[in-house]
């Protein structure tokens, strides 16, 4: 058995004559979180869809727990514990906390042809599991929408974990949040990192994600720029690199130009 | 995180958060999708109290009177408002009551059908075109608005084009003399109860034609129908893991996906359900009045929109209920015969219909924002 829970390899996707990604590989171990960098348009949100199940990669290998495996529908990397929390959430504001919760998944009770949903032991768990992240909900069926932003990312979570996610894949968790809200996410995805949990995180903040990083991989243009250990890299050259660094010294001379504009 | 868990703790110890407000009865009252409309319906019952209550509106009769019209209302609005709550609109529930009819009735009269079969066929066209509007929906993603209004000249032009070329006319009468001994019409064609009123007839409770029976005979099958549906979809919603699914599947069709909710085969049973809500509405009025009729159920639809708006559904999708759609039918029904006991102009109630529901639009959007505020 290998060190890694999960391993990409390689891969690739195209669509048409478009090189969406190209020789992509990923490794995670158990209680690791990698944070997967990238400008808009590098590939993040194809290769999430990739891991997904969503798309398949048109090459490379995906490895889990050291068997090879090939998603035929998200349906299947749900099953073998590959977790997505995408952007929308996939949360109605409308509905409960509980039955968000269990939204697709609702525990039942009673006879064949009878069945109804146990809501009594939904409001339960979902009241436990909230708990334990320090959201205190006080009341299970109050309605999503009354939660602040940072409480939903977590409830995502939560769900997503509860429901047996072992790879948990979070795309862009704490771009549409405050700084405190993002705090306690970002606190809560460590938490779950350590219980065992391997966590890619995909974002385009590098202050975000180094604090909680282990290790990182910047996605440009499609390709990978290489996986990098918190200790082997700083977050100035991490940031450079995702914009591809140039752009960035560029920048920094035609400020100065202005400056010295200004100042004649 | 420690700075998170001390925070917990401290909430913990002080045993409350101090983010948190009380919350009063009244506010779960109001988080209800149902509120509204009744407190409408308690409006409409007092009002008609005070101008009509010595009229004989709220005699036996009278009151069976306004139930029954209310009640086959009630029978499309929860469909239509469990429909809307998936997210979806039928506006073909109006014209699929005039086909259903016909399906009835050409069978058992032209063609020697027993009665209990062609009210199979009935039903078995209303499964089909539900599943038709539905995956029509699903499939090509139109917004069933368009759909539905298709299907609404589709089926209102079968309806008379078949009828006109079968029978020569527009109307199908003759039906009555074979409801007896049916296995199946009695369901839609009989008044239940009837022991209790002959007995409060003859106890003198309750009017009396000049022959000695009672002139209210027993409560009507729709009744029975819209009491029978309201129940069993408030249990769907409220209780089932279906009920979450329609909820979700009206909030949130990407999400809904995503989590696994399989929103296509959701939405084409609701849109089953209200065809199949149609035809029980189609059964009832064909069999009481003995004839099918081409044009029956005209505009059928937008009242049973109208009667889930006013019980809290939203234009949206996934929220509302079928109890509030009920109570809905009800303020409808009720308005529609009190108007008669009053001595305002009839004329008015289609003024009333519109001013209700203008009231309910604002009224439920107010909720679901108070609902969906952030802290």
């Amino acid at each position: 058995m290998s060190d890694y829970l999960v391993q990409f390899n390689n891969i690739s996707k195209f669509f048409g004559k478009v090189i969406a990604l190209k020789d992509v590989t990923m490794k995670l171990k158990k209680g690791e979180i990698m944070c997967l960098l990238g400008d808009n348009g590098a590939g993040k949100s194809t290769l999430i869809k990739t891991l997904a199940g969503v798309h398949k990669p048109d090459e490379g290998e995906i490895i889990f727990e050291d068997q090879k495996i090939v998603f035929d529908s998200p349906r299947d990397a749900l099953d073998i514990g590959i977790g997505t929390v995408y952007q929308d959430l996939a949360l109605v504001s409308l509905m409960s906390v509980t039955r968000n919760f269990f939204m697709g998944r609702e525990p039942q009770k009673g006879l064949p042809f009878f069945k109804t949903f146990d809501i009594e032991k939904a409001n339960t768990i979902a009241a436990e599991r909230m708990g334990q992240i320090g959201i205190d909900v006080r009341d299970p069926s109050q309605a999503v929408g009354t939660m602040s932003g940072g409480e939903r990312q977590c409830l995502a979570i939560s769900r997503a974990i509860y429901f047996g996610a072992k790879v948990l894949v979070l795309d862009e968790p704490t771009s549409a949040l405050g700084v405190h809200q993002a705090s306690m996410v970002l606190k809560y995805i460590v938490k779950a990192a350590s219980q065992g949990l391997a966590v890619i995180l995909i974002t385009h903040n590098v202050h975000h994600a180094y604090p909680v990083g282990n290790s990182f991989t910047v996605l440009n243009r499609g390709k990978s720029m290489g996986t990098f250990q918190k200790k082997d890299i700083s977050r100035e050259k991490l940031l450079s690199m995702m914009a591809g660094g140039e752009e960035l010294d560029k920048l920094e001379v035609e400020l100065k130009e202005m400056d010295r504009i200004e100042n004649n | 995180m420690s700075v998170k868990s001390e925070s917990i703790q401290s909430k913990k110890d002080s045993g409350q958060d101090e983010r948190l407000k009380k919350i009063s009865p009244l506010r779960v009252l109001l988080n209800r999708p149902e509120l509204g409309a009744l407190g409408g319906s308690i409006l409409v019952f007092i009002f008609f109290g005070i101008v009509a209550g010595d009229t004989g509106m709220f005699s036996a009769y009278g009151t069976l009177n306004f139930l029954d019209v209310s009640a086959n209302l009630g029978i499309i609005a929860i469909a239509a408002a469990m429909l809307m709550i998936g997210g979806e609109f039928d506006l073909s529930i109006g014209s699929m009551i005039g086909f259903a009819g016909i399906c009835i009735a050409i069978p058992a009269i032209y063609w020697g059908w027993p009665l209990w079969t062609s009210i199979i066929f009935a039903f078995a066209m209303a499964v089909l075109i539900g599943y038709f509007n539905g995956i029509m929906v699903v499939k090509t993603g139109l917004p069933s608005f368009i759909v539905t209004l298709a299907m609404l000249f589709i089926l209102r032009g079968a309806t008379l084009a078949i009828t006109r070329l079968i029978t020569g006319r527009t109307q199908v009468p003759g039906l009555r003399v074979l409801i007896e001994d049916d296995p199946i019409a009695w369901l839609f064609a009989t008044d239940t109860f009837q022991w209790l009123f002959t007995w409060l007839g003859s106890m003198k409770l309750i009017a009396l034609r000049t022959d000695g029976t009672p002139l209210a005979t027993g409560i009507p099958p729709s009744v029975i129908w819209f009491i029978a549906l309201t129940l069993f979809a408030t249990w769907i919603l409220m209780k089932t893991r279906y009920g979450n699914w329609i909820f979700a599947s009206g909030g949130d069709k990407v999400g809904a996906t995503n989590v696994g909710v399989p929103v296509g085969r959701v939405k084409i049973s609701l849109f089953i359900g209200t065809a199949v809500a149609s035809t029980i509405f189609a059964c009832i009025q064909v069999l009481d009045a003995g004839s099918a009729d081409t044009m029956r159920g005209t505009l059928k639809e937008l009242e049973a929109i109208a009667a889930a708006v006013v019980g809290g559904c939203l234009l949206t999708g996934g929220y509302g209920s079928a109890i509030g759609a009920a109570l809905g039918a009800i303020i409808f029904g009720t308005v529609s015969m009190g108007i008669f006991y009053t001595d305002v102009d009839t004329d008015w109630f289609k003024v009333f219909l519109g001013a209700m529901m203008l009231i309910a639009v604002v009224f439920n959007n107010y909720i679901r924002k108070k609902v969906t505020e952030t802290k």
